[in-house]
């Protein structure tokens, strides 16, 4: 305005911009030990044959601490010591009492919930900020929830008589360690069923840690036991023959040799895995919100998210507005320490995740797709990926058909809403879909058409454990959360 | 209003047509909100936060019992908000009724505060255009060099957008080199659909600035608010080239609340409107809050209240 502007005292912000100084959290309250041995039967137990692998801190690519790798006699010892808990202590507890452990185990996660999240972020590269609003409190609400349903089945399934199925082997995945290991912990708990829960091997930190939380919640040994370890560890647990049921949280590959092992064996299975989720916008849409629904949807835990909306669907008459806007949004993403509470997006998990994002980010740009990537800095050392926009994709292109699991979105364009139908079920995935219009009745039109478990509106990422979650096609069958979640957990007589 | 309805059509299709307005979904509006409030300042960014949040300031009393004794009290502070302090900026402007102008132009001297009057039938704005005008003009003549007006929002809301459109570029026209601040008292507007619409509007109309509230209503400024309008004022750069300020007013009392307002600002705006020209805070009771802020960084200790002069 008309008037002499005073010398500032300080840096003239409308130069530098503000600089955020980093906020790093604390580690302090996290107390690693150097080794981490396996947790069967109430006691930690060192591996048979003294296989040790170590962790390493995705940011820096320090070593964090040593773990156990559970051979096929170590896994056969946590299957006999959940098959004697299941026997002896768990199945005949009352419900009302199996329900009170969990309440205690979901305050206990809450009181520790910081130290939890650091952990979650040291061990795995996700930024603090969503460990502490997002992983832990849906990890809580989780055990919360099912705690809630063990005395209540008999009303969740009126006249079926349910019963726990016994033994459950429970393969968790890298990208939310601790979460998914609620996910799948308590709905087996809270129906009846004891469990060997086999974490990531790059992640098995806060499942580790969990152990503790059993232990001072009191939970009758046996009940939970933990083998970490790789893909090896993972392949006898699920082809352990005293296990009554697997759960599987991972790739789509995995899965289908976990199907294999288990085909004719009688014992049940559940599969939730990867996905290439569209997220559509229409021309009404709220834009600027659609935008900021866009880089949530892609670039949340650095895309390491099996129903992230990794195909952007825009409709022609927007697609260069909607471009415009996403393009100079990615550019105010902040890259970098996972620890600082102003990152948005932290480190990917491991080289060899890094290499395939690498790797598919480069046949993206043979096939002749667009590439526009974030010019914002990232740091010196550790791994890191810049958020990264594809424009000019076809159907064919793999980026457009492969999951990438990484900071990395494929935008295609669409006229019709007949039209963004066809071309978002038209994948060999089923997880999730969004939807982006101010029209109602358009919102209800798709979901009935979307062959997807999960569809948003108007959002995206955005769980609740009443909410099942679980995918069509190759992203895996059986549903998590809610009362559908229950089912896979139990033997149910007769038909509905 | 002198122009024929079909004057007014005419012009809203050459000036609103082209314009495009999109709606704002409210959940994720106020979740991108609440994001952004939770950046983590620090040390010499809080501190360079505090002394921009001083040199953004519109000073401000808007009461009946507003006499020339205490606009002259708050002159004094506008120049020199911290005596003990000299590195403490002066704030941009102070703001006062027409009444006060001259009041505020004798005690302001050659100082470079700005002197900022809502005029026109300020709050409401329901008077006739003409008594408005005239009450803009006057204002000017007094010395105001930035005019804060309100946007008719009887008009508005009864969806007669020509002539709240109409009134604000008679008002433009009255201020003569006097900068314009449209007030939309978006307390008043019903949700952030109509912030969003109503942003454009006096934009195109020929707002200089839009601001959220008059500070007369239950509801005044609010970070999703704000939000909603520093997006609109990006998408009418987007769609004109044509750059416009933002001023957030209303019981923002506290330094916290000044820096999450700087950070909305900046992660959607831009460094470019962290400056007085683009950006300011209208408030009364603020400045001691961010001075405490600023003194506790530079001691390391909280100073008694009474370390502050209440004018």
């Amino acid at each position: 305005m008309t008037r002499p502007v005073p010398v500032p005292a300080s840096p003239d912000l409308a130069v530098t911009g503000i600089e955020y100084a980093p906020a790093p959290e604390s580690t302090d309250i996290v107390h690693l030990r150097d080794r981490y041995d396996l947790w069967i039967d109430g006691r930690w137990v060192a591996p048979a044959d003294g296989g040790r692998m170590t962790t390493v801190n995705p940011a820096t690519e320090e070593p964090l601490a040593e773990f156990a790798v559970a051979g096929a006699a170590d896994v056969d010892a946590a299957v006999a010591a959940a098959r004697a808990a299941f026997h002896d202590r768990w199945a005949p507890l009352a419900p009302s009492e199996r329900a009170k452990y969990l309440y205690r185990i979901a305050r206990i996660l809450q009181e520790r919930s910081r130290e939890f999240a650091v952990l979650e972020t040291l061990d795995g590269g996700k930024p603090i900020k969503e460990s502490r609003d997002v992983d832990l409190p849906l990890a809580a609400a989780h055990l919360f929830h099912h705690a809630g349903w063990a005395d209540k089945l008999e009303y969740a399934f009126p006249g079926r008589r349910p019963r726990p199925l016994g033994v459950v082997g429970q393969v968790i995945p890298w990208n939310f360690p601790l979460l998914m290991a609620a996910w799948k912990l308590a709905p087996a708990l809270a129906t009846g069923n004891t469990v060997v829960l086999k974490p990531a091997e790059t992640t098995p930190l806060t499942a580790l840690l969990l152990a503790e939380v059993f232990e001072e919640a009191g939970l009758p040994p046996g009940v939970v036991n933990i083998v970490t370890g790789a893909g090896e560890t993972g392949a006898a647990l699920v082809a352990h023959p005293g296990v009554d049921k697997v759960a599987f949280t991972g790739s789509t590959d995995v899965g289908k040799q976990i199907q294999r092992t288990l085909a004719g064996t009688g014992r049940r299975l559940t599969l939730e895995l990867g996905g290439k989720a569209a997220n559509i916008v229409f021309e009404d849409a709220a834009i600027d919100q659609a935008v900021e629904g866009i880089v949530n949807g892609i670039y949340f835990n650095q895309g390491h998210v099996c129903c992230a909306g990794s195909r952007l669907l825009v409709q022609e008459s927007v697609a260069e507005l909607v471009v415009a806007k996403l393009l100079r949004r990615i550019q105010t993403l902040r890259v970098g320490d996972p620890l600082d509470k102003n990152t948005d997006v932290g480190a990917i998990n491991s080289r060899p995740q890094l290499e395939k994002i690498h790797e598919l980010v480069a046949a993206g740009v043979a096939e002749g797709a667009t590439m526009h990537q974030s010019a914002c800095p990232l740091p010196e050392r550790g791994l890191f990926f810049p958020p990264t926009v594809f424009t000019d994709v076809a159907q064919s292109h793999r980026v457009a058909r492969e999951e990438i699991f990484g900071p990395v979105l494929s935008v295609l364009t669409f006229r019709t809403a007949e039209e963004a139908v066809t071309k978002a079920n038209n994948t060999s995935y089923g997880l999730s879909a969004g939807i982006w219009t101010e029209k109602g009745s358009r919102i209800l039109w798709m979901a009935d058409r979307m062959k997807a478990g999960v569809v948003w509106a108007n959002t995206f990422n955005r769980f609740d454990p009443v909410s099942p979650f679980g995918g069509y096609k190759e992203s895996g069958f059986g549903r998590e959360g809610g009362l559908h979640g229950l089912e896979p957990y139990l033997h149910l007589e007769g038909a509905w | 209003m002198s122009s024929s309805t079909s004057g007014v059509v005419a012009r809203l299709a050459e000036q609103l047509d082209p314009i495009r307005i999109t709606p704002v979904d409210a959940v994720a509006l106020e979740e991108r909100a609440a994001a952004l409030a939770g950046r983590s300042v620090k040390r010499q960014t809080k501190a360079a936060l505090l002394d921009l949040a001083i040199r953004c300031m519109d000073l401000t009393t808007l009461e009946g019992a507003d006499t020339p004794g205490k606009v002259r009290a708050m002159c004094a502070k506008a120049m020199r908000p911290d005596p003990s302090d000299p590195t403490a900026p002066p704030v941009a402007a102070v703001c006062v009724y027409p009444e006060l102008v001259a009041t505020a132009v004798e005690a302001l001297g050659d100082s470079g505060v700005g002197i900022a009057s809502v005029a026109g039938a300020f709050p409401a704005g329901l008077s006739s255009l003409d008594v408005r005008v005239r009450d803009i003009a006057w204002a000017v003549e007094q010395g105001a060099t930035e005019i804060d007006i309100v946007l008719n929002r009887s008009a508005f809301l009864s969806g007669e957008f020509g002539r709240a459109f109409d009134e604000i570029v008679a008002s433009k026209a009255a201020c003569g080199t006097a900068h314009l601040k449209v007030i939309l008292e978006t307390g008043e507007l019903g949700g952030y659909d109509a912030v969003r619409r109503a942003s454009m509007l006096a934009m195109a109309a020929g707002a200089d600035f839009v601001k959220t509230s008059t500070g007369k209503v239950g509801v005044n400024a609010t970070l999703p608010t704000a939000l909603c309008m520093a997006e609109a004022i990006r998408d009418f750069e987007d769609q004109t080239g044509r750059i416009v300020g933002l001023k957030v007013a209303g019981g923002i009392r506290t330094a916290k609340q000044s820096w999450q307002y700087l950070v909305v600002v900046y992660e959607t705006l831009g460094a470019r409107w962290l400056t007085p020209d683009l950006f300011r805070l209208g408030a009364s009771s603020l400045l001691n809050d961010v001075l405490m802020q600023r003194r506790k960084l530079a001691t390391g200790a909280y100073q008694r209240l009474d370390d502050f002069t209440i004018d």
